[in-house]
């Protein structure tokens, strides 16, 4: 028995030396939020160049790193560590486990809009109002601030925006001589000119998707969610849903969608090689398309999102997009907050918007520089004209669950029978609304 | 008849295993000649063409795993999957693998080494260990530990990984190496191996012998069992490593920095950057680098063949 | 956990082959080495109590407690289970297992068994490649395995799409809810059989020459042979081959996640009940109703893998 233990000892001895050696030699350090506590918390209202102090930024989002780095330049006594945690909702369990457990939790975390009350309610995030945030609400477009200044405080400050508009394949419809859609009339007419004439091409893809149907709900007016504090309504019973619906299940019925999961490898392919026509999507697409489409280089352009009626004012909603915010948990928190002006409305931004990201702040989106930027992969048009104009007009007074995360991961469950068993789409999101408020009830929000 | 035809087979010493494997090999051949003809084996041709179905079945995934490495992205997206690309480009993608974001990729190939060398060494010895105690000694509570243990792996992992994410939190382990070897150490698999082939592999006699020799417990195990038990432990090291190597739910839960993902989380993340917002689509680095993760393993399975393929033979004997 | 094993259990065997021997020698002996056993066992028995045991014993703590986003954590006994019980979504998913049990696994060991005695019979040309290219499937990782296979059942660019044009035929979207558990048996099928196969292949081998002399000279055709000298000897494995095979059915979880994104309304949020508990947990924060349904299944689980074992090891006998 002892010569066995021993043997055991000095095998679990050098393995745990091994694996410290390897811990010390690799990028040190990786759980910066729970050693921060010493010296980081001084600083922050000081001047620029006096910052110092460790952060940890939970962030997906290829840019954010850029502007780390000319922050650290800016602040020689700031280290900042980027770790990419996953992105979307693997990032938010990711977020969730850590608050829960208490450790490991970052000073900074993206956030996607539709995410931010749910952390909020949660009080995973820090309240920045006080800090400075509440005066910068004229610095970015409503639709993204919305979702951020909420409950009376703010949690978070935007990063980028996806205020949505109509993405076409520019050689298609010329080659089938269709008209580009103004209106959502028109736009049906289109989908059903381009289906008769080629059946492998259709005006655009739908297998379900939470995101796009709420937006779309958004433009048309509709408000389904209405949050106060702890108190819900979940109301899609509304004539602009029914708008909505009416449209989509022309839609599905005449087998006009592409049934091709957004994001999938099919998707892709479709973008690229033009069985997909047009995307209705956010501002933030650009990259994607690059990257994902190549081969319809030259092909694509941007045209306002199609109106509910013609000849009115131009109205949109916004499709994703993400907030930094701070934790409540960040022994930084001043720190972190100016990280955050700096990346939101300072500097920061030019860096991400030259690394493709579309902005939040209205400086930016007025700036002759941005408005005349041509993309080579668009045919040298001059996108940000349009984005500019669809970031103004995002129809106000939109809310977002408390646990949207959550009713967006059941969309599928319920509305997805419409999409390929022809049930109503409207039955399926009033199957949708159900859960949703059940949900709600059973967390404790009195929900009806 | 079978029971007493087989049993004393295995038991002999581990020459003698060897010896009892390898003429077996030959055996089969002189089966079948006697059985149907004199000279030569009758080998069936409709037979070899039924199985190369399924030898198809097996193949032909990995078959457009290797050929879309070879190719590049834009062709990815837009040729035929069993096609060849416009061009040849499996080296170029296999440097951009290893190149890109740093090199992360092979700091990936490390970690997975180091959770294997560790987390499935670590199994093996727990298994042999844990084996080689159910099979040589009687002792209280030895009937419920099977038991218990088949219990605790029956109910489903993902709800456990909360209360394991929470635990190992408070220990401060989590995003730590140790989150993914500790899990990896219990194989009840390797534990079940070991139990059955202990067993038979080692007579009591022999332990009998060195403890009347004066040796205490552990030098007749490390003297006397363990030599015998060598290919059983070959087998369980290899289906443990299999585990370890293609380990992903925990991690995924465990680790949060991408210095520490094992390869199957790092592709796993590189195939979410397609999906994300203003994501650059790496494709061609995700199906590349599926490839060069499971050629180590196969490598593996062709060298070590010889080892486990006794260590199974023997480990499954029954009666 | 792919892996999880339930034994035949050779208990019955070691005591006969030790007790005979054993009670000759010094019983005297026999007392102090009563717990020596612990002394090995004791390694595995610890990491597994930190492992499993703690958050089992964990989970079934907070399985009787319910924690609202809103209105913090209350004892609420057996409500969560008598919940689960009445959750039709949980049904739909246990049901869907155990569908998928039925099917893919007599498939799967019927596949292996046929290839393991194809390449034992000696009669196949290359049968080391065959034994080693069919085993390959199983090295590869469950993620690489659904980006593979997601390719192939692509219905426009993968390779259905393709044969569906270029032969005319129009085979049904397997990535569609009427097949979507077909394609993921499919996928487990690939990756397993070969692993089950040398399972049965390593029993086969075996087996004494000496039988198979006998039955030639008794006269004894191929399929006599493997009906009477083949088959029993491999029972116990098929015996353990199955209960691998049921313990890994009702786990399904990594095939169907990784699918879901491709396939979101085929595959729900509840389509096996570990998927279920997952997204429980994990999109919901519902952690003490996720870890009611999971000792409900793992006791489910259990049950039945019991009852194979038992009628495993009385075929033996």
């Amino acid at each position: 028995m002892s010569m066995t233990t021993n043997r055991r000892r000095v095998l679990r001895g050098s393995a745990i030396a091994a694996a410290l050696a390897l811990t010390l030699t690799a990028c040190g350090g990786t759980d910066r939020a729970d050693e921060g506590s010493g010296s980081g918390s001084d600083g922050g209202t000081a001047a620029e160049g006096d910052l110092s102090g460790d952060l940890l930024i939970w962030a997906w989002d290829s840019t954010v790193p850029d502007v780390a780095t000319a922050f650290e330049e800016a602040n020689p006594g700031v280290d900042i560590e980027i770790v990419n945690a996953g992105t979307g909702n693997d990032q938010y369990t990711a977020l969730q486990n850590a608050i829960q457990a208490g450790s490991g939790v970052p000073d900074l975390a993206q956030i996607e809009y539709f995410a931010i009350p749910q952390f909020a309610i949660g009080e995973g995030l820090a309240d920045i109002g006080p800090m400075g945030a509440s005066d910068l609400e004229d610095s970015f477009t409503p639709g993204p601030w919305s979702s951020v200044a909420i409950n009376g405080g703010v949690y978070g400050l935007p990063l980028d925006s996806g205020p949505m508009a109509l993405f076409y394949n520019e050689a298609v419809f010329t080659e089938h001589g269709v008209e580009i859609p103004t209106t959502w009339d028109e736009y049906l007419e289109a989908a059903r000119a381009l289906h008769a004439a080629d059946p492998n091409l259709y005006i655009t893809n739908d297998t379900g998707d939470a995101g796009f149907t709420t937006s779309m709900i958004w433009q048309a007016g509709g408000h389904p969610y209405e949050v106060d504090g702890t108190n819900v309504t979940v109301d899609f019973d509304t004539p602009e849903v029914k708008q909505f619906t009416d449209l989509w299940q022309t839609m599905i019925d005449e087998e006009l969608l592409a049934p091709v999961t957004s994001w999938s490898d099919d998707w892709n392919q479709g973008l690229g090689n033009g069985t997909i026509a047009t995307l209705t999507i956010g501002a933030w697409m650009p990259t994607n398309l690059e990257n994902g489409a190549p081969a319809a280089e030259g092909d694509w352009r941007v045209a306002p999102m199609p109106q509910w009626e013609a000849g009115a004012d131009l109205v949109t909603s916004e499709n994703g997009g993400s907030a930094l915010s701070v934790t409540s948990a960040s022994q930084n928190a001043d720190l972190a907050y100016a990280f955050l002006e700096f990346a939101s409305v300072n500097d920061g931004v030019q860096i991400r918007v030259d690394g493709g990201a579309f902005p939040a702040t209205v400086a930016e989106l007025e700036s002759e520089d941005f408005l005349n930027k041509e993309f080579p992969y668009f045919g040298g048009q001059k996108l940000n004209e349009v984005l500019a104009e669809s970031a103004k007009a995002v129809a106000p007074g939109w809310q977002y669950l408390p646990y949207q995360v959550y009713a967006n991961s059941i969309f599928n469950d319920n509305v997805g029978s419409a999409y390929i068993s022809g049930t109503p789409l409207s039955d399926g999101i009033a199957s949708w609304q159900d859960a949703t408020i059940a949900y709600g009830n059973e967390q404790g929000f009195t929900v009806d | 008849m079978t029971t007493t035809a087989s049993t004393p087979r295995p038991t002999g010493t581990t020459a003698g295993d060897a010896a009892a494997t390898t003429p077996r090999s030959a055996a089969p051949r002189l089966r079948s000649r006697r059985a149907h003809s004199v000279d030569k084996p009758r080998r069936n041709v409709l037979l070899t063409v039924l199985t190369a179905i399924v030898l198809l079945y097996a193949l032909v995934p990995l078959a457009w795993l290797v050929i879309s490495s070879s190719k590049t992205q834009a062709d990815l997206l837009s040729t035929f999957g069993f096609a060849p690309g416009s061009s040849f480009a499996l080296f170029e993608n296999i440097a951009n693998t290893l190149a890109y974001n740093d090199g992360i990729f092979l700091r990936w190939l490390a970690n997975t080494l180091l959770y294997v060398v560790l987390g499935a060494g670590g199994a093996t010895l727990l298994a042999i260990l844990g084996g080689y105690g159910l099979a040589k000694f009687t002792f209280p509570g030895k009937k419920a530990i099977f038991a218990v243990v088949i219990g605790a792996v029956a109910v489903p992992g993902t709800a456990l990984a909360v209360p394991q994410f929470l635990m190992f939190s408070q220990m401060g382990l989590t995003n730590t190496p140790w989150s993914v070897i500790i899990p990896s150490l219990i194989s009840p698999f390797g534990l079940y191996l070991m139990w059955t082939f202990a067993t038979q592999a080692v007579p009591t006699e022999l332990m009998e012998a060195a403890r009347m020799d004066g040796a205490s417990e552990a030098r007749t195990f490390a003297q006397v069992a363990l030599p015998l038990l060598a290919p059983g432990t070959v087998t369980v090291l290899l289906f443990t490593t299999v585990a370890t190597w293609n380990n992903y739910f925990l991690p995924l839960i465990m680790l949060k920095d991408p210095q520490w993902y094992p390869l199957t989380i790092g592709l796993n993340a590189w195939n979410a950057q397609a999906s994300t917002v203003g994501g650059q689509a790496i494709f061609d680095l995700v199906i590349t680098g599926s490839l060069l993760t499971i050629i180590p393993l196969i490598a593996a399975f062709l060298l070590l063949q010889r080892y486990w393929q006794s260590g199974l033979t023997a480990g499954s004997v029954k009666e | 956990m792919t892996q999880a094993v339930v034994p035949v259990s050779p208990a019955g065997q070691t005591t006969e082959l030790k007790n005979p021997r054993r009670g000759d020698r010094a019983k005297p002996a026999r007392a102090p080495r009563s717990w020596r056993g612990w002394g090995f066992v004791g390694p595995f028995m610890l990491v597994f109590a930190l492992v499993f045991i703690a958050p089992i014993a964990y989970s079934l703590y907070i399985s009787v407690f319910r924690t609202q986003l809103v209105g913090g954590t209350q004892f609420v006994g057996l409500d969560n289970y008598t919940r689960a019980f009445g959750d039709p979504q949980f049904w739909d998913g246990v049901g869907r297992v155990s569908l998928f049990l039925v099917i893919q696994v007599p498939i799967m060991l019927g596949i292996a068994m046929l290839v393991a005695l194809a390449i034992d019979s000696g009669r196949l040309y290359g049968k080391d490649f065959f034994r080693i290219a069919v085993f390959m499937p199983y090295a590869v990782p469950a993620v690489v395995a659904a980006l593979m296979w997601g390719f192939m059942y692509g219905p426009r660019f993968g390779l259905v799409g393709y044969i569906n044009d270029f032969m005319g035929w129009s085979i049904p979207n397997p990535l569609g809810p009427q097949w979507i558990l077909l394609a993921i048996g499919n996928i487990v099928t690939w990756s397993f059989v070969g692993y089950n196969m040398l399972i049965f292949y390593s029993s086969l081998r075996t087996i004494p020459t000496s039988l198979y002399e006998a039955a030639a000279l008794d006269g004894a055709k191929e399929h006599h042979v493997i009906r009477h000298i083949k088959m029993p000897a491999i029972q116990g494995s098929i015996a353990v081959a199955l209960i691998f095979s049921i313990i890994g059915s009702f786990q399904l979880f990594n095939e169907p996640s990784i699918l879901q994104k491709l396939a979101p309304n085929s595959i729900t949020t509840y389509f096996t009940p570990n998927l279920y508990t997952y997204n429980l947990s994990f999109s919901g924060q519902q952690y003490n109703y996720a870890a009611a349904v999971a000792i409900i299944m793992g006791v489910f689980t259990m049950v039945i893998a019991y009852v194979v074992q038992l009628r495993g090891t009385r075929k033996d006998a």
